[in-house]
């Protein structure tokens, strides 16, 4: 636990962080016999950017699998806006207004840039069937509503250029965007980002570390990301948790967590003797 | 006009009409590739199945009824009433709706990232399974499947054609119905995957199944709706086939056309199955008309066949089919 835990505090560039949205307690993950993550508490305030990091095969994955609901922890309970969050499968979580980024890139490769963002407004889509076959009614104006959002997240991650293309033609770097924007369609209160830095050039981290910081600060959004590289997590986050071998070893700002000598030896190696 | 020209023109509709039917048949088999994956060697006979169990409704049958006798020495066969057609059809696609959750819920939920030649399998499972279950049900032999719609010789088409050609195309109603239900069908089709939030689900399921989990749709739900839409087609081709030929088990058969219908549309596209049923169609008839007598005729059989394997070695993935893109 830090000084910040429990949130209501303002950040040093004077953003108002509330009050507690997620709050992991005790989880532990198993598989088989490996444990991926032992007996980890954290919190996730509203309008945070937080981080977890942590050398390969932290289980900093694993973490943000069972926050989304692919993975369901043997131990411990999620708490989502002061209520005990049952056991729930990834769509029920989605709908919840958690979305997510993953880590080898998934998109639906055969469609086109403005489909997969699009398919980011689904759980907002309400009209009948019916109605949405003949576009009328309750679904056009639905319509409507949503390609605004959808054009919003566009302009807004700057791919207007290659909106009607196929997203199986692109570079790297901007599927990576395209999925950040499916991500943020779904106008979601928590957005999960896994490794969105991962791969890219000094370059393409910038503009990535950019866009992230802007989503946090013009939609409010909370987001949670995981990344290895420890530079970039310093700059973006507010509040960093730091894993290594399943376990949480250390929890606080970026300056807290630099200083911290169990962080340092996990990250450059300490002699055993 | 010449009589061998006129006659060509008529066996063209002709072809048109029958590759119709193929291609009720093969867009079922599209919806639940482009969906899920399987290749669903099922398909002809959920249309048979539906089939049997549309007369059967129709006409009152006890369900289970031999097995029933057997085992209590009773002489049971028929409820006793009539059931109307359009009443008979809404519960038969109730029928197929349940199938499609059983088939979901006991068969593919436990086959998710199996590989898909496992999952083909297991339809081939499905297939023997359904085939004797639609017996027990009805029983094996031929039944007489008369919804309504107008069968013979359309007469308008007949008189107007020789009046104005002096030859009358002979056009079979059904066919004739047959084509304006698949128009209406593939229609409908097309808008529910293009415009609905489920059909943009479907695709989105086809796609990714990780990405689509992400944005909030559940997979079990759209795979029973795919399933269920895959059913109402059959119902439709099962309606359509066993309204021209009787409703009898070799009706499973008439799946194997759809194979190089598919070839030649694409797997995953649905004006693919439409485009290769015609041509599928109007080809095999044109070329027994043509060629035909010059080899001995029956070119029907293998025609298909033998144009499916030429799109396998020229256009692996078909007319309409997504171009494979491999990114290195």
């Amino acid at each position: 636990m830090n000084a910040l835990t429990g949130g209501n505090y303002t950040t040093a560039d004077g953003r108002k962080i509330g009050n507690t949205m997620m709050e992991m307690k005790n989880i532990t993950l198993r598989f088989g016999g490996v444990v991926a993550i032992k007996d980890i508490s954290f919190d996730i305030n509203e309008g945070e950017i937080r981080a977890i990091i942590g050398p390969n095969g932290a289980g900093k994955s694993s973490m943000l699998n069972v926050i989304s609901g692919f993975y369901n922890p043997q131990e411990g309970e999620v708490w989502f806006h002061g209520k005990k969050r049952p056991q729930m499968r990834p769509y029920q979580v989605a709908r919840q207004g958690i979305a997510r980024t993953f880590q080898n890139i998934a998109l639906f490769e055969g469609m086109s840039v403005l489909d997969n963002v699009m398919t980011g407004r689904l759980t907002h889509m309400k009209s009948g069937m019916l109605s949405q076959m003949i576009w009328k009614g309750k679904a056009e104006k639905e319509e409507t509503e949503n390609r605004e959002v959808v054009e919003k997240v566009i302009d807004f991650l700057e791919i207007q250029a290659i909106r009607k293309t196929p997203v199986g033609r692109l570079p790297y770097g901007l599927k990576k965007r395209v999925e950040l924007a499916r991500a943020l369609a779904a106008e979601p209160k928590l957005l999960l980002l896994d490794e969105p830095m991962a791969g890219m050039n000094v370059e393409e981290k910038e503009d990535m570390s950019r866009f992230i910081l802007d989503v946090n600060d013009e939609f409010g959004t909370t987001i949670a990301l995981i990344e290895h590289d420890m530079g970039v997590v310093m700059d973006l986050s507010d509040r960093v948790v730091v894993m290594d071998y399943g376990k949480k070893i250390g929890d606080g700002t970026p300056d807290e967590v630099r200083n911290n000598q169990e962080v340092i030896d996990a990250y450059l190696g300490v002699a055993h003797d | 006009m010449p009589e061998q020209f006129l006659f060509a023109m008529e066996v063209i509709l002709n072809g048109l009409m029958a590759g119709v039917l193929y291609a009720l048949v093969a867009l079922g088999f599209v919806l639940i590739f482009k969906a899920s994956g399987i290749f669903n060697y099922a398909q002809g006979v959920m249309a048979l199945f539906a089939a049997l169990t549309l007369v059967g409704i129709m006409d009152g049958q006890i369900p289970f009824s031999h097995i029933i006798n057997a085992i209590f020495g009773t002489e049971l066969h028929h409820f006793g009433w009539h059931v109307p057609a359009l009443l008979a059809i809404i519960l038969t696609a109730g029928v197929m709706v349940v199938f499609a959750w059983l088939v979901q819920r006991y068969i593919f939920r436990h086959l998710v990232n199996q590989e898909p030649i496992i999952l083909f399998m297991a339809t081939i499972g499905l297939a023997y399974f359904l085939e004797g279950v639609g017996d027990l049900m009805w029983g094996s032999d031929i039944k007489k499947l008369d919804v309504g719609l107008p069968q013979g010789i359309n007469d308008w088409i007949d008189v107007t054609t020789f009046e104005a050609f002096g030859y009358g195309f002979f056009i079979d109603n059904l066919d004739i119905s047959a084509t304006i239900v698949a128009v209406f069908l593939v229609a409908a089709l097309i808008m529910f995957s293009q415009y609905t939030k489920q059909g943009r689900a479907l695709r989105a399921v086809a796609d990714d199944h990780q990405a689509a989990l992400s944005v909030g749709i559940s997979l079990n739900f759209i795979w029973v709706l795919v399933w269920s839409i895959a059913g109402f087609v059959a119902l439709v081709a099962g309606i359509m086939w066993g309204a021209k030929s009787g409703v009898q088990f070799s009706l499973s058969l008439i799946a194997l056309k759809a194979l190089p219908v598919l070839m030649l549309g694409g797997f995953t596209s649905i004006p693919g199955a439409i485009v290769g049923g015609l041509i599928i169609g109007v080809g095999e008839k044109l070329f027994e008309f043509l060629i035909g007598p010059m080899v001995g005729g029956a070119t029907e059989n293998w025609f298909a066949y033998v144009l499916a394997l030429l799109f396998l070695v020229f256009r692996p993935q078909g007319l309409f089919g997504e171009k494979i893109i491999e990114r290195v």
